[in-house]
């Protein structure tokens, strides 16, 4: 199999370390938009923790039933920061390893993990917005007031927006990066050394 | 003989008609840009608060400028009903005085705290004229937080004046008053057993809390007015006195006939060097000292029974008399601290005093005579100018940074600007009517911000729609940018505004408290979350320890009270977020309703007259469910034994 040049290989190790900063910064937001409230609610969703107007959008969520928001409603907390020092991990051997499978496995792995999020994101926004409370004060037309897995969305008074954070964007640029390695390889010149068994 | 007659009825009829042979009014006055200079647009904030006193009413207006709109009446020396303060248990002993509780004063002052002799804007003081104290204000939070009482005072108009780092803000008392063990004398021998005195109160800097460093025992003048030295001037203290002449009755004639009375000049940093040396005398004393605890949501109310005196007849070099004429009212220190202002009321000129001739005159005992070995020194000497022909009834001087002063006229219902090197008179407007007080942003500091100035007046008559004899105060806004003052706003005001302090909102509009955070609450009857919710009993006393948050009281249902119960609701507002309140009153409650923000636990008392059902429910439109909070208490006849019973929140 193929080595990856040297800058390829520094593109994987930069790719892995722009993930550390996922354990400082927020990497997911949720903000909710309503006459009464012209400031915005923001909530982050940070790597084993919840901050910003969790109360808040507790308080006003509950007319509707929904349940209590908090750190206990997510079981990815307990071990989020394993997954991502696997993939830290990984990618560090990919960048020793330095061959063209393991650059590819790396983004391969990466990518799944970007999909489960988005997947696990929408489970648990389908449960939160579905599992109202029956004898709540208002009742919501089909008992359901999901919020967007990504963008804006008007749900009663409120316009919601969800999205990545500041975390998650450093990641997907890590990714960008594998992008650029996965790319530069392909279009590379072949190595100065000639493989005696292609004729170029 | 015909002729003469028509000549004479179409004359009559002429004057008749005639609109000119009343004076022009204001509306000539105002040119056509004056709206869009005072127009906020809808979602914009306002250039200037403007802190104003409340006059009568006790308390503070806080007012945006350049639209005069009223943005909060601030319970300052006043109980206020639509919030609880002075009823809820908490806020009670802030109200208290040596004379115990006091539900009412007269605010008439206002000093926003200052470094440098520029605002700082950290707090606000206020002076109770009747019942003597001085109030602080967090204007982080716009609540009074401290009040002290003042002793051997009574009529606290020269106050609350601060130095330019707020070390001090001082209480001179407007009526001298006879004290010590023995004050049932005859009024009569005022000369002999009545003294004016003098207080500094500390301010520490950091924490803003207030306390009586000295007093200084002065001659049984009447003290009008205020200011410290700034700048250059730093360090002094300047009294307008009236009544030099110690009448004791009719003073509108027998405190009148003195060409001059005096400014009281006292050297405050060598008075603080004389308490430094322990040259002061303990005496008896009887007065409080209110505070408010953010942490606790509660204030405690503390008795003090001694206050350290300063005598300036044997402490020499403290205090200097500037002759001044005639009954002067406001004294004010300009910008740089160089001239001092002395507004004879009862003068036909305005004199400017010059601190620098006045510091060589002390140098050169250029006395013209003493009082009780208190040097007073020679008019001419001190003496920078007159103003010449300003008005009649000068009585406050404002600044505007740029060389000017401006002079309200009380008779002549006028604004005189004048330059305050030359003394010429540049410009004059109108005001309506019987202006008192003159406000520009930051006109008493080092550093005026300048723009607008606000007068306020003491006449309304035809200004606004008639509301019978009762008629709110006027007050106009002028632009003083240019040469020219220019007339841009007239609106009513809450009270009898008299002094007032307007500097730029960005000093704390981004400071703003919004709420209390929970956590923080350390009311021994606060509820951290719902499920503390309850219901106890002491001997006859019930406390419900009640928490609100939208849309629901828990408990809302409580039985197990009796006739002649003592009912404490703690209520605990458990938001936590801005401009979240919830309210609670309950039916026959002999107090008013209890305002509770976010994170607040506030307590009201309720001591039940008759068996029954009696609701409770929040009085702040809180939410779309604000109706359904609510609850019912049961009262029993006395000596039932109704079980203690209470719900919190059940589905039915």
């Amino acid at each position: 199999m193929k080595s990856l040049s040297l800058s390829n290989r520094v593109l994987i190790l930069l790719a892995a370390l722009l993930i550390i900063p996922a354990y400082f910064t927020p990497l997911w937001q949720i903000s909710l938009w309503a006459p009464q409230y012209p400031e915005g609610l923001n909530m982050k969703i940070w790597i084993d923790h919840l901050s910003g107007n969790v109360d808040q959008i507790n308080g006003v969520n509950h007319y509707i039933g929904m349940r209590h928001i908090g750190d206990e409603m997510f079981p990815e907390f307990t071990y989020l920061i394993y997954i991502i020092g696997a993939l830290i991990g990984f990618g560090m051997i990919a960048f020793l390893i330095g061959k063209r499978w393991s650059l590819y496995s790396f983004f391969g792995l990466i990518s799944l993990f970007g999909v489960l999020v988005l997947v696990d994101m929408y489970r648990w926004g389908y449960e939160y917005g579905h599992n109202l409370d029956p004898k709540a004060a208002i009742k919501v037309e089909g008992m359901s007031y999901q919020p967007p897995l990504i963008g804006y969305k008007e749900l009663l008074n409120f316009l919601a927006y969800s999205g990545p954070d500041t975390g998650s964007w450093i990641l997907i640029g890590g990714v960008g990066l594998l992008i650029l390695a996965i790319v530069r390889d392909r279009l590379e010149k072949p190595a100065l050394v000639q493989n005696p068994y292609t004729s170029n | 003989m015909e002729k003469k007659v028509w000549l004479l009825a179409v004359g009559m009829t002429a004057f008749a008609l005639a609109p000119g042979c009343k004076p022009k009014g204001a509306q000539t006055a105002i040119t056509g840009d004056a709206a869009s200079k005072v127009y906020v647009a809808p979602g914009n904030h306002d250039e200037f608060y403007n802190i104003v006193s409340g006059g009568f009413n006790g308390q503070i207006s806080v007012v945006g400028l350049p639209s005069g709109r009223v943005l909060k009446i601030l319970p300052v020396f006043s109980v206020n009903p639509e919030n609880g303060w002075g009823y809820s248990e908490e806020s009670k002993p802030m109200l208290n005085t040596s004379h115990g509780f006091v539900p009412w004063d007269d605010l008439h002052h206002i000093a926003i705290s200052t470094t440098n002799a520029e605002h700082d804007a950290r707090w606000a003081f206020a002076n109770a004229n009747n019942t003597p104290r001085i109030a602080r204000i967090d204007l982080n939070t716009f609540k009074t937080v401290e009040i002290i009482e003042i002793p051997n005072s009574a009529g606290n108009h020269s106050s609350p004046f601060i130095t330019q780092n707020t070390e001090y803000v001082v209480a001179g008392t407007r009526f001298s008053v006879p004290v010590g063990d023995n004050q049932d004398v005859s009024i009569d021998s005022y000369k002999e057993n009545f003294k004016g005195h003098i207080s500094f109160i500390g301010v520490n800097p950091e924490s803003g809390e207030m306390n009586l460093s000295f007093q200084i025992e002065a001659p049984p003048f009447n003290f009008d007015l205020a200011r410290a030295g700034k700048n250059m001037s730093h360090g002094w203290f300047f009294f307008s006195t009236y009544n030099t002449e110690m009448a004791h009755t009719l003073l509108e004639v027998n405190a009148s006939q003195k060409d001059k009375d005096f400014i009281m000049a006292i050297n405050w940093k060598k008075a603080e060097e004389y308490v430094k040396a322990g040259k002061g005398t303990k005496k008896k004393a009887s007065y409080v000292h209110n505070k408010w605890d953010e942490e606790t949501h509660s204030a405690t109310s503390t008795k003090i029974e001694e206050v350290l005196t300063l005598d300036p007849t044997v402490l020499k070099d403290i205090v200097y008399f500037i002759p001044c004429p005639k009954s002067p009212h406001g004294t004010d220190t300009d910008p740089t601290g160089e001239y001092i202002v002395g507004s004879g009321k009862l003068a036909a000129i305005i004199p400017v005093f010059s601190f620098t001739k006045m510091l060589a005159a002390i140098e050169n005992k250029d006395f013209e005579g003493e009082l009780n070995g208190m040097p007073v020194l020679k008019y001419e000497s001190v003496l920078h100018g007159e103003v010449v022909k300003p008005g009649l009834g000068p009585l406050h001087t404002e600044f505007d940074g740029k060389g000017f002063a401006y002079t309200s006229m009380f008779v002549s219902s006028e604004i005189v600007k004048w330059n305050i090197e030359t003394l010429e008179v540049v410009d004059r407007v109108p005001t309506y009517y019987s202006v008192g007080h003159l406000s520009i942003p930051g006109g008493p500091t080092g550093k005026p911000h300048g723009k607008y100035m606000v007068a306020y007046n003491k006449i309304t008559k035809d200004r606004y729609l008639p509301t019978g004899p009762e008629l709110a105060h006027s007050a106009q806004l002028y632009d003083i940018s240019g040469d020219k003052m220019q007339l841009l706003l007239d609106f009513p005001t809450i009270g009898e505004p008299h002094y007032a302090e307007a500097f730029p909102a960005s000093l704390i509009k981004d400071r703003q408290v919004k709420f209390y955070p929970i956590e923080k609450n350390m009311s021994p009857f606060a509820l951290k979350g719902i499920t503390d919710a309850r219901v106890e009993r002491k001997g006859n006393e019930i406390h419900v320890y009640m928490t609100s948050i939208r849309s629901n009281f828990r408990p809302d249902n409580i039985e197990g009270v009796n006739v002649g119960d003592e009912v404490y609701f703690h209520v605990t507002n458990l938001e936590q977020d801005w401009d979240v309140p919830h309210g609670f009153a309950i039916k026959g409650a002999n107090t008013a309703e209890l305002l509770i923000m976010p994170g607040e636990t506030s307590t009201l008392k309720w001591v039940p007259d008759r068996a029954g059902v009696f609701p409770f429910y929040c009085t702040d439109f809180c939410s779309a469910l604000h109706q359904e909070m609510q609850g019912y208490l049961r009262v029993s006849p006395k000596g039932t034994n109704t079980p203690l019973k209470f719900s919190t929140g059940d589905v039915e």
